[in-house]
C-alpha cells in the first residue's frame, strides 16, 4: 500500500475509536446507564424513564459539546502552529484565552452578570477582539505579520490583559469566586442551546481549516519559498488566523480556556503522519476530541461522588503522554 | 595598529563604566524615592538621620519605625529579588539560546507556585515556612524537568517542550486546588501568585541574601565557558569545554536564584524575561554583563514597586501586576522598533 492509503486507513480507524469513546461517554457517569438503555432512549423507544432524561438532557449535550470543542481545539492548534511556524503556538498565543478572561471578568465586575448563557458571548467577543488587536500590532511594519512578530504581540497582549485580570480578581472576591470555576474548563452543565448558538462559528471555522492544508504546507517551507510557489503568504496566514480564532473562540466560549489540547495534539498528529498539514489537520481534528472526551470520562469516575473538570484531567493525562512522546522520538523541528 | 586597538578597547571600557554608573544612579534614585514616599512622607534629612541612627544613636521612634522596619526591608527585598530574577533569566536565555526562555516559561515558577498554593490551601502555612515550601517545589520541578529531558545529554528544545508539559500539569493542580478551597484561602493564594512585596520583613531577606552571596560568584565563575556554549554544544565540545558539567552547574545556579527569589517575593512576572534584553540594548554589546543585568533587574523591580504603591490614589497594587504591564509595554516597544529597522 502507498503511504497515503495507510494514512487514510488510520483516519478511518480513528473515527471508529472516537465513536466508541463517544458511546462510552453516554453510558459512564455517577449514574451508569447500560448501552441497551442508551439505545432505547436515543431511538425514542424509551422516553419516560429517569435514564432517558439523563441521556437527553445531560449526557448527550455533554458528549456532543466534547466532540465539537475537542475538534475545534485540535484544528486551531494545528492552524496556529502552521501559520506562525512555531511548535509552541496554541490558541492562548494569540491572546484568545486572555481576551475571553478579561471580557468575562469585566462582565461580572461591572455589570454583575453571572449567567453561563451570557458568558458565551462575552468570551467570544473578548477572544475575537484580543486576536484582532494582536494581529493589528503584528502587522505594523513593511513585511507584515511574520511568525515571530505574531508570537511577541500575542505574548505582550496576554501579559497586559492578565495583569488587568489579576488586579480585578484581587480586589473583587465575587468575581474570583465565579472565575475560578470558569477558568478550569469544563463540559458539564451546558445544554444543547450552547452548541446550536455556536454552531455557525464551528462550522465556518472547520470548513476554512480543512481547506488550508496546502497553504500551510507552503508556509512551512518559509515565506520566500511559499511566495516563489505563487502563494499569497499574507492572505494565507490571515485565513489561518481567522479560522483559528473562530474555532478557538467558540471552543473557549463553550467550555472555558482549555490550554493543553491545542498545543500538544498537533505534535502527536505530526508524529503519526509526518510533516504535511493536509494530514495533520484531519488527524488533529480526530485525536483532540479523543483526548478531551476520554479525559472527561476519567474525570467523572476518578473522584466520586464529585467530578474533576476536564481541563484538569486533560493536562494530567495528556502531559505524561506528551513527555513520553518527546523522549522517544526525534521531533521534527518546525 | 596596536595602539588603535588598545584605545578602542579603552573607549569601550569607558562607555561600559559610564553606562553602569548611570544604571546605578537610576537604582539609587528609585531606592530613595521608595524610602521617602508614602502615607507618611519622610524628608531627605530625616531619612539620612534615621538610616544612620543605629550608628549615631540619635533616635526618632516614629520615623525610625517607618524607615527601618517598614520601608527598608521592602526596598532591599525589591533590589535583591529583582537582581536574582534578572540573573536567573539571563543565564537561562544564554544557556537555551532562546530569547523567549525564562523561568516563567519553562515550568520552574509553576513548580514553586503549585507548592506554595498547596502549602497555603492544604497545610495553612504562611511566612517563612511558606517560602521554604515554594523553594522546595521550584527546585524539585527543575530537577524533574532536567531528568525527564536527559537522553544522551539534554537539548534545549527538549527542555523547553518538557518544561511546558510539566508547567501544564502544575497549572492544572493549582486550578484544581482553587476549585476545592474556601474563597478566602483562594484570595490569599492568588495574592501570593501575583507576586507582592507588601508583607516584606527582614526574616524573608536573610535566606535570599545568603543565597545571592553564594550563587552570584558561582554563576560568574561558571559563566566563563558560556561564550563557548553560545556557539553550540558541538563547537563547545570541540573547544574543550566540559559541556554537560557547565550546563548542569549553571542550571543549578539559575534555578536556585529563581527559586529563592520566588520564595521571598512570589513569582513576579517578566523581570527575569525582560532584564537581559534591556541590558543588551543599554550596553550595546552581545557580551554577558552579569553585574549590569542585576542592576537592571533591581532597578526594574524597585521602580515597578514604586509605581505599584503610588500609581492609584486609593489602593496599592501588587508589584506583579505592574511588572506584567511593563513587560507588555517592553514587548510592544521591541516589536515596533525591530520592525522599523527590519530586524526580528
Amino acid at each position: 500500500m502507498r503511504p497515503g492509503s495507510f494514512r487514510l486507513a488510520g483516519l478511518f480507524l480513528l473515527i471508529g475509536v472516537l465513536a466508541a469513546i463517544a458511546a462510552l461517554s453516554l453510558t459512564v457517569g455517577s449514574r451508569p446507564v447500560p448501552f441497551a438503555t442508551v439505545w432505547a432512549a436515543l431511538t425514542g423507544a424509551d422516553s419516560g424513564s429517569t435514564d432517558a432524561m439523563i441521556i437527553w438532557t445531560l449526557r448527550l449535550p455533554r458528549t456532543l459539546i466534547g466532540l465539537t470543542v475537542g475538534a475545534a481545539l485540535g484544528l486551531s492548534g494545528a492552524l496556529l502552529q502552521g501559520a506562525t511556524r512555531n511548535p509552541l503556538a496554541d490558541p492562548s498565543i494569540l491572546g484568545i484565552h486572555a481576551g475571553a478572561s478579561v471580557s468575562i471578568v469585566t462582565g461580572i465586575t461591572l455589570f454583575g452578570i453571572t449567567s453561563a448563557g451570557v458568558y458565551i458571548w462575552l468570551a467570544l467577543a473578548g477572544a475575537g477582539l484580543a486576536m484582532l488587536l494582536v494581529y493589528a500590532i503584528a502587522s505594523i511594519g513593511r513585511e507584515g505579520p511574520t511568525p515571530i512578530k505574531l508570537a511577541l504581540a500575542g505574548a505582550a497582549i496576554t501579559a497586559a490583559l492578565m495583569s488587568v485580570v489579576s488586579a480585578v480578581l484581587l480586589t473583587s472576591p465575587v468575581t474570583l469566586d465565579q472565575l475560578r470555576f470558569w477558568q478550569v474548563g469544563s463540559l458539564a452543565g451546558r445544554d444543547l442551546a450552547v452548541l446550536t448558538a455556536l454552531a455557525p462559528f464551528f462550522a465556518l471555522g472547520t470548513i476554512l481549516a480543512l481547506g488550508l492544508g496546502r497553504v500551510l504546507d507552503g508556509l512551512s517551507m518559509g515565506d520566500d519559498v511559499a511566495r516563489g510557489l505563487g502563494q499569497h503568504t499574507g492572505r494565507g496566514r490571515a485565513m489561518a488566523a481567522l479560522a483559528a480564532v473562530l474555532l478557538a473562540g467558540a471552543a473557549t466560549a463553550a467550555a472555558g480556556p482549555i490550554a493543553f489540547v491545542g498545543l500538544t495534539v498537533p505534535h502527536i498528529a505530526r508524529a503519526i503522519t509526518g510533516p504535511s498539514y493536509r494530514w495533520i489537520l484531519p488527524y488533529s481534528m480526530l485525536l483532540a476530541p479523543m483526548l478531551l472526551l476520554g479525559s472527561d470520562i476519567v474525570g467523572r469516575i476518578v473522584a466520586p461522588p464529585g467530578e474533576v473538570q476536564v481541563g484538569i484531567v486533560t493536562a494530567v493525562i495528556g502531559a505524561p503522554f506528551f513527555i513520553a512522546l518527546i523522549r522517544r522520538r526525534k521531533l521534527a523541528e518546525l | 595598529m596596536n595602539t588603535a586597538m588598545h584605545s578602542t578597547r579603552q573607549l569601550l571600557q569607558r562607555r561600559l563604566i559610564i553606562r553602569c554608573t548611570l544604571l546605578g544612579a537610576i537604582l539609587f534614585i528609585a531606592f530613595c524615592l521608595a524610602m521617602m514616599l508614602g502615607d507618611y512622607p519622610v524628608a531627605p534629612a530625616d531619612l539620612l538621620a534615621s538610616l544612620l541612627s543605629p550608628l549615631t544613636g540619635q533616635r526618632n521612634p516614629g520615623i525610625d519605625f517607618i524607615v527601618l522596619n517598614v520601608r527598608l526591608p521592602r526596598a532591599i527585598l525589591a533590589i535583591l529579588s529583582g537582581a536574582a530574577f534578572a540573573l536567573s533569566g539571563a543565564i537561562f536565555q544564554a544557556l537555551l539560546r532562546n530569547p523567549l526562555a525564562s523561568p516563567d516559561i519553562i515550568g520552574i515558577s509553576q513548580g514553586a507556585s503549585a507548592a506554595a498554593v498547596f502549602c497555603i490551601i492544604i497545610l495553612n502555612w504562611s511566612g517563612l515556612l511558606l517560602g521554604f515550601g515554594a523553594l522546595g517545589g521550584g527546585l524539585a520541578t527543575a530537577l524533574a524537568i532536567y531528568l525527564l529531558a536527559w537522553r544522551d545529554g539534554v537539548s534545549p528544545y527538549r527542555i523547553v517542550l518538557i518544561g511546558i508539559a510539566v508547567a501544564a500539569i502544575l497549572s492544572a493542580v493549582i486550578s484544581y486546588l482553587f476549585t476545592r478551597a474556601r474563597i478566602s484561602e483562594v484570595q490569599q493564594a492568588l495574592g501570593w501568585l501575583v507576586g507582592s512585596l507588601n508583607a516584606a520583613s527582614y526574616s524573608q531577606l536573610w535566606p535570599l541574601a545568603a543565597a545571592l552571596c553564594l550563587l552570584v560568584p558561582m554563576g560568574i565563575f561558571l559563566a566563563r565557558p558560556l561564550k563557548a556554549l553560545e556557539l553550540g554544544d558541538d563547537m563547545a565540545r570541540a573547544l574543550g569545554t566540559r559541556v554537560e558539567l557547565a550546563h548542569l552547574g549553571l542550571i543549578v545556579v539559575a534555578v536556585a536564584l529563581s527559586a529563592f527569589a520566588t520564595a521571598a517575593a512570589g513569582p513576579v512576572a517578566f523581570v527575569a524575561f525582560m532584564s537581559a534584553p534591556i541590558t543588551k540594548r543599554i550596553m550595546g554589546t552581545g557580551r554577558h554583563h552579569f553585574g549590569a543585568v542585576m542592576l537592571v533587574g533591581a532597578a526594574l523591580m524597585t521602580a515597578a514597586d514604586l509605581l505599584a504603591q503610588h500609581a492609584l490614589p486609593e489602593m496599592q497594587l501588587p508589584v506583579g501586576v505592574v511588572t506584567g504591564l511593563l513587560g507588555a509595554i517592553f514587548l510592544l516597544w521591541l516589536l515596533v522598533t525591530a520592525s522599523r529597522t527590519g530586524r526580528i
